[in-house]
């Protein structure tokens, strides 16, 4: 780990600007730190939205505190950067009263499953509709490197000098459990994945969450490197795909599943062929919950590959959805507003 | 209905009573002190209610933990409270009785439910050792009346199929039948709500219209009174009248403004005393384009909100004091953005968990400086159920015309409470112009544009997602001037600071003229009161000023910023008296505002004060 003091406002490296038709990149110097995965995300997110051909004024970028929710800006959109951990919030009322909009909600591993994680549970229960990149770096790095509910057990960090005892999330895990409808997983250093992941994310309808690995190389350099990396990757790593077989290491391994439980096999050992292997279904939701249950540190004897791309998609309708339609209901019910018949209410008597 | 009269009884008049209603929370109290209410209202007379609840749903029955009681005042003269002391006193048990005794007038009338008083009950209301107030002479300057309710409910039920438990529950028809008749009132209205909330139970209509006219009966041919009083119409104004508590004119008011202003109203609220009856009653009218929304927490309530104003809503949340401490961070947030929002805080007994049933109006300090960093926020207050209507429009008008939060403040007294109220018509009230802009033509550059432009008010544009041309980033990070783009600058902070407060103070360049409520342009006293104690400091002034003493009464509608009239004001007279129902917090804004030496008149009981109290109060002043 770096001990790099990062300083608030410290300029950054300017992001190399592609040669694409519009713009989405604000006059805003980006102010992370040199080497920070943010850029790669940012780069990812413009680059989307430019191919997407959406108009800069229909997209909203809200986000909480920590170093990923200066996002909105460096968006040439419309941006809002709130309170931490409450984007979910204000996602929310923004959501109940502009359905049309595309909206993004940027947060961190500390912004959305600690200071704002009851928020959070409630935006995927209710599925509003909005894409949220939960850039997760298990630290906190704008309060300079505090353990963060990621962080492993272990963890050595300036709170925690002696490692941290506490137990973390498995994001997954938590939002499949507060009925997500789009989950997914990517990574900083994989842009190809992470932009395939984010238009998925965009087509679909409610609350899309994606967790993208971020490397913090100030204050947590590394930390998914075993994921990221030429060597460790292939090995370590499981790139999921609907409809396809779960293999890994090249093709050379596969997961079945032994009844409940997902088995590592060999591929070249004469004993498993791929039709033995569990076939990703993306619209199943007791595998899925299975799927993201996958969350081993795939050094340690008998350890999973991680799992990456899209888990699970479950179609069902939108919080605003459901909003405006009850309100479109009382409408034709109650007949359009009026004033009038509301203040004078039920009863009424006459003096005089 | 018809009535055969076996002896006349004598009628005396009144021009005013106090009545009190009181029982087990199960009793069905609410609903007889409101149906009279009703009767009295439609009759022509001024009304004013309290209803005082239990904090538990069903605290443990018998027990005074378990007493509901429902305070009317009405009369033939203007009603300016629920009223001090009680001409009657009705009882429905022994706890009860203990509770409310107190209230009652010496001489006053007590109407008490024989059957609630059996040693069990003597027991439970906590009258040890065979103590019994009905038989040891505790009552003996009251006007005792014992009825055995329960007995005479279930033998007018007699021949009915219901069981023993759904008769009882009738008993509060027959009091009611038999307040009427007291009271020269007829069943008619309180029939006409029974056909209509027991339509589908035919069965239940029966037994309750039953009960209610042998409420009645009973009082005709009973001998224990030998009296009926009347209380002759009110000198009202003319008009078109209904009855509204303070919540309901508070969710109507928020909804007249949005209409006015031609918004959607989003509501972000998280169920809490004394508030939730805003939620309740907005939830109901969504054909106005209204959008409630249940949050998880106090936090997510205001921040919806905000996202819904950002959105070009008009976002407004409410809870009360514990609520409004978690909205605190959010609320610096909504000042920082300059984003209209609406805050109710119905303020309730405090500090944290406090008093939630009774009333208060301890957080005037809270809205007036409780956030971190210099944060002024234009705090109004509402003194009547009928001015609820009018503050929350005057809230959503600030809010919109000056991008900013806004605080309403009302308290579980007058939420509750209800008057008659003439109410407006639409057309009268005044249209609300919120500082949009127009969008340019899409797809063009953002360059140039300046979210934080200020006009000559100080206020910025309220620019909307969608757009086109005004595309910008806002939050809570310090702002540079105009482009609201992060800055660091300490010269530009100290510049944003003084900006936004002097936005904020320029408000009360549209407060109309400081205006006396009552009393003289100056003189000896000055009571200076805000919020809900207006009632009783009205009643008490006029009544000095009746006895020819120099007191005058302005009521403070707005405590942030101040009426430019006050400071002139507080002057003119040698003395100023502050009632409030908190330890001194107005008194203290007063103070280091202008430099007063104002003196406090305080109560923290969670009761309001009687106007007897304001007027010792104010005699003890001018005789010091």
């Amino acid at each position: 780990m770096s001990n790099k003091e990062h300083m608030e406002g410290t300029p950054g490296q300017a992001l190399p600007t592609g040669s694409s038709k519009v713009d989405f990149s604000s006059d805003q110097e980006v102010r992370w730190c040199p080497g920070c995965g943010d850029y790669s995300i940012l780069k990812q997110m413009q680059t989307l939205l430019e191919q997407s051909g959406r108009k800069k004024e229909e997209v909203v970028f809200i986000s909480g505190i920590g170093c990923s929710s200066r996002f909105p800006y460096y968006m040439d959109t419309y941006g809002l950067h709130g309170i931490h951990g409450r984007a979910p919030a204000i996602v929310s009322g923004l959501r109940s009263v502009r359905p049309e909009l595309s909206v993004w909600m940027i947060t961190g591993d500390g912004d959305a499953l600690s200071i704002g994680g009851n928020h959070i549970i409630h935006l995927l229960r209710r599925n509003v509709d909005v894409n949220v990149l939960l850039f997760n770096n298990e630290i906190y790095g704008l309060t300079k490197g505090q353990y963060s509910p990621t962080s492993p057990e272990g963890a050595v960090t300036r709170s925690t000098p002696m490692g941290s005892t506490d137990h973390p999330f498995n994001p997954m895990a938590l939002f499949k459990g507060a009925d997500g409808t789009f989950l997914a997983r990517s990574m900083d250093r994989d842009p190809k994945h992470m932009r395939e992941v984010l238009a998925r994310a965009d087509a679909h309808r409610g609350t899309s969450m994606v967790e993208i690995y971020q490397n913090c190389n100030v204050f947590n350099d590394g930390a998914f490197e075993v994921f990221t990396e030429k060597a460790t990757k292939a090995a370590n790593t499981l790139f999921v795909e609907h409809g396809r077989p779960l293999v890994f290491a090249g093709g050379t391994k596969g997961i079945k599943l032994d009844g409940f439980t997902p088995t590592i096999v060999d591929l070249t050992d004469g004993k498993h062929a791929v039709d033995d292997l569990w076939v990703h279904d993306e619209r199943d939701g007791f595998k899925a919950s299975l799927l993201v249950r996958i969350f081993h540190d795939p050094r340690v004897e008998g350890g999973m590959p991680r799992p990456f791309g899209v888990f699970y998609v479950h179609d069902r309708p939108t919080h605003e959805e459901k909003l405006h339609a009850q309100v479109q209901r009382v409408k034709q019910t109650k007949g359009a507003a009026d004033l009038d018949a509301l203040l004078k209410g039920e009863h009424t008597w006459t003096i005089g | 209905m018809s009535t055969t009269s076996l002896k006349p009884k004598s009628v005396e008049t009144r021009q005013n009573v106090v009545i009190l209603f009181a029982g087990d929370s199960g009793d069905g109290i609410q609903l007889t002190g409101s149906q009279f209410t009703d009767t009295n209202a439609l009759f022509g007379n001024d009304v004013s209610t309290f209803p005082n609840f239990p904090a538990e749903i069903r605290a443990p029955q018998g027990t005074i933990a378990g007493v509901s009681g429902f305070q009317l005042h009405f009369g033939s003269v203007e009603i300016w409270t629920p009223g001090d002391q009680c001409d009657v006193l009705v009882v429905m048990n022994a706890a009860a009785l203990k509770a409310n005794l107190i209230k009652l007038k010496k001489g006053g009338h007590l109407i008490i439910n024989t059957d609630g008083f059996d040693r069990k009950n003597l027991r439970l209301a906590g009258y040890v050792d065979d103590a019994d107030p009905l038989t040891d002479g505790t009552l003996e300057h009251y006007a005792l009346h014992s009825v055995d309710v329960t007995k005479l409910t279930r033998t007018a039920l007699e021949g009915t199929t219901l069981g023993m438990k759904e008769k009882d529950r009738c008993k509060n028809m027959f009091v009611l039948g038999f307040i009427n008749w007291l009271y020269s009132r007829e069943n008619a209205l309180n029939e006409a709500f029974l056909q209509k909330k027991f339509a589908k139970k035919p069965e239940l209509l029966d037994a309750n219209l039953k009960a209610l006219s042998a409420g009645y009966f009973f009082g005709e041919t009973s001998e224990t009174f030998t009296t009926r009083f009347e209380v002759k119409p009110a000198p009202m104004p003319q008009g078109v009248y209904r009855s509204i508590t303070g919540n309901q004119g508070t969710a109507l008011g928020l909804i007249a403004g949005a209409q006015k202003a031609k918004l959607d109203l989003f509501y972000g609220s998280y169920p809490i005393t004394p508030a939730s009856e805003i939620l309740h009653e907005l939830s109901r009218h969504k054909n106005f384009g209204v959008v409630t929304f249940q949050a998880e927490d106090e936090i997510a309530a205001i921040s919806s909100a905000i996202g819904a104003s950002y959105g070009g809503a008009l976002g407004i949340t409410a809870s009360s004091g514990p609520g409004i401490a978690l909205k605190t961070e959010a609320l610096g947030l909504a000042f920082m953005l300059e984003i209209p929002l609406v805050i109710v805080n119905v303020q309730r007994g405090g500090p944290s968990t406090g008093l939630p049933t009774r009333t208060e109006q301890a957080d005037l300090w809270q809205a007036v400086h409780g956030r971190n960093g210099e944060a002024p926020i234009p705090v109004i207050a509402a003194s009547t159920p009928i001015d609820c209507f009018d503050m929350a429009f005057e809230a959503v008008q600030i809010a919109l015309e000056h991008m900013t939060p806004v605080i309403l403040l009302t308290d579980g007294y007058i939420a509750n409470g209800s008057e008659p109220w003439r109410f407006p018509a639409a057309k009268d009230l005044a249209a609300i112009h919120p500082p949009f802009i127009p969008a340019k033509e899409s797809g063009s550059s953002s360059e140039g544009f300046l979210p934080y432009l200020r006009d000559d008010r100080g206020v910025r544009p309220w620019a909307l997602p969608g757009q086109a041309g005004l595309q910008h980033r806002i939050g809570g990070i310090e702002k540079q001037d105009r482009t609201g783009n992060i800055s660091y600058d300490p010269a530009n902070h100290e510049r944003m600071v003084r900006l936004r407060a002097e936005k904020v103070a320029r408000i009360a360049d549209r407060f109309k003229p400081i205006r006396l409520d009552s009393g003289p342009p100056e003189g000896e006293v000055l009571v200076v009161g805000w919020g809900s104690t207006y009632g009783a400091i009205r009643t008490a002034a006029l009544r000095l000023q009746g006895e020819g003493r120099s007191v005058a009464h302005v009521h403070l509608r707005h405590l942030f910023p101040f009426n430019k009239g006050l400071g002139p004001l507080l002057q003119r007279y040698r003395k100023v008296l502050v009632p409030e129902m908190n330890s001194g917090q107005l008194r203290q804004l007063l103070r280091a505002e202008f430099l007063v030496d104002a003196q406090g008149f305080n109560k923290i009981q969670g009761m309001p004060f009687t106007s007897e109290e304001i007027r010792d109060g104010i005699l003890n002043l001018m005789d010091r």
